[in-house]
């Protein structure tokens, strides 16, 4: 019987500790996606802007406008989205500075790149 | 027609047939009146073109072949957008079209994007209509947007039993030797569509053993000729393709993408690219992008359509009509 209000108490504690976790690395993630989120518009058949500057850390999406599907892949092939439907939306956060060039695969006239300082 | 159409029309005509090409105001012209059906006749390299309501006068129909077959292209079933809601019903339209032909096409040959988004929901109702056509079998060559998320994996299983390599293969039919290309795959940034080394082998490897006399018939998705690059209409290595195919006398080239009509002889060789069934797109240039067009609902069907095409035997001539959905 002590040992189950024991496991019961220590329970408590560790649920407690890992909600107060996720709160607070909740609350970071939020002040971080607020500060440091673009946007980029996937519109007429292009990206804007398609000539982007941001902190390593930046999280960026890309939010297909157009009536056809999208998609944004590396030219190195490092990274890419399925496609992209009308209104449906691919994030990516980039941490390391450096030079990201990407195109649309379906569309490969459309290019753009970011770069990560 | 109208009288104004009909003077527009014998305008073109006159052009055309005083020339040994079509110059691009005169493949213009002919776009834009392609919508009310028209007919395009190439003899010796020559493009003719007439009007469909002139065909019959001018004995025109005369020509029809023994061999003759049906192209259709963009169907995009998926697509809901504003330019078309209902891209099954058009695509009913088309079949309807096709199935009142007075000679039944030996095939029919679709030109790519078949689906909108890839989604195996979209080819089973696509299947499910083509059921419908009257004719012995449907060759197809996929479009980009056939192969979205899976590298055409998909679509091969489907649509692609005895290709090669990403889903390119040639048969013969009555003479004719047709070869369906895959030029929507492995496309780099800032390209436009594009073959590849493999392939061009194969196209090289396919002819070797042909008479020099033997019609030739291309089909893929993107345009192999440079239609508007600057819309990504066109492909890379096409021109590299169509050199191991100067050797023959006739060579036509039969593509999709573009959702309009354009014609172009170059030397022996004859581009043409057909109507979706879906949506139209804009004219090059004449619009921000490429996208989908939408018009009055009442004008949508004059702008989308099929393509019949007769092969006589000894005139090297392929009869190309393009007819639009319209009633």
């Amino acid at each position: 019987m002590r040992k189950t209000i024991l496991l019961a108490v220590v329970c408590a504690a560790l649920a407690g500790g890992l909600a107060w976790a996720a709160v607070s690395r909740g609350h970071v993630f939020a002040r971080r996606s607020n500060a440091n989120a673009i946007e980029v518009k996937i519109d007429n058949y292009s990206f804007a802007p398609g000539d982007l500057t941001v902190k390593a850390g930046t999280t960026v999406s890309w939010v297909n406008h157009d009536d056809v599907p999208h998609t944004v892949k590396a030219n190195d092939g490092s990274f890419k989205s399925k496609a992209l439907d009308t209104d449906d939306k691919f994030t990516m956060t980039f941490d390391k500075p450096g030079v990201y060039e990407y195109y649309c695969s379906v569309h490969p006239r459309m290019t753009a790149k970011i770069v990560v300082k | 027609m109208g009288d104004s159409s009909g003077n527009f029309n014998r305008d073109v005509i006159k052009e055309n047939l005083n020339q040994d090409g079509v110059d691009r105001r005169g493949f213009l012209k002919c776009m834009a009146w392609a919508g009310t059906g028209t007919l395009c006749l190439i003899q010796g390299g020559v493009l003719k073109s007439f009007a469909l309501s002139d065909v019959t006068s001018r004995g025109v129909a005369a020509a029809k072949g023994e061999l003759s077959f049906v192209q259709i292209s963009d169907s995009h079933i998926g697509f809901d957008k504003a330019a078309n809601p209902d891209v099954t019903a058009t695509l009913d339209a088309a079949i309807a079209k096709i199935n009142a032909l007075e000679t039944p096409p030996e095939f029919v040959l679709h030109t790519g994007d078949l689906s909108h988004l890839s989604k195996p929901s979209e080819f089973d109702t696509l299947d499910q209509k083509l059921k419908a056509l009257r004719t012995d079998r449907i060759h197809y060559v996929p479009g980009e947007h056939d192969v979205l998320n899976d590298n055409g994996e998909q679509f091969r299983e489907r649509y692609g039993k005895g290709s090669k390599g990403d889903g390119w293969y040639s048969f013969d039919q009555k003479g004719v030797h047709f070869i369906g290309l895959v030029n929507v795959m492995n496309l780099k940034a800032g390209g436009l569509g594009s073959l590849g080394k493999n392939q061009l082998e194969f196209i090289e490897d396919d002819v070797k053993h042909l008479k020099s006399s033997t019609p030739i018939v291309v089909f893929a998705h993107i345009p192999l000729w440079s239609v508007y690059p600057e819309w990504g209409w066109g492909t890379d290595d096409g021109a590299q393709a169509l050199g191991y195919l100067k050797r023959f006398g006739s060579v036509s080239v039969l593509n999709g993408h573009i959702h309009q009509v354009m014609q172009k002889v170059e030397g022996n060789v004859t581009f043409h690219t057909a109507m979706s069934t879906a949506f139209p797109q804009p004219q090059p240039g004449t619009a921000p992008s490429p996208g989908p067009m939408k018009v009055p609902a009442e004008k949508l069907r004059g702008l989308l359509g099929v393509t019949d095409v007769n092969f006589v035997r000894g005139k090297q001539t392929l009869a190309v009509v393009d007819s639009t959905l319209a009633a």
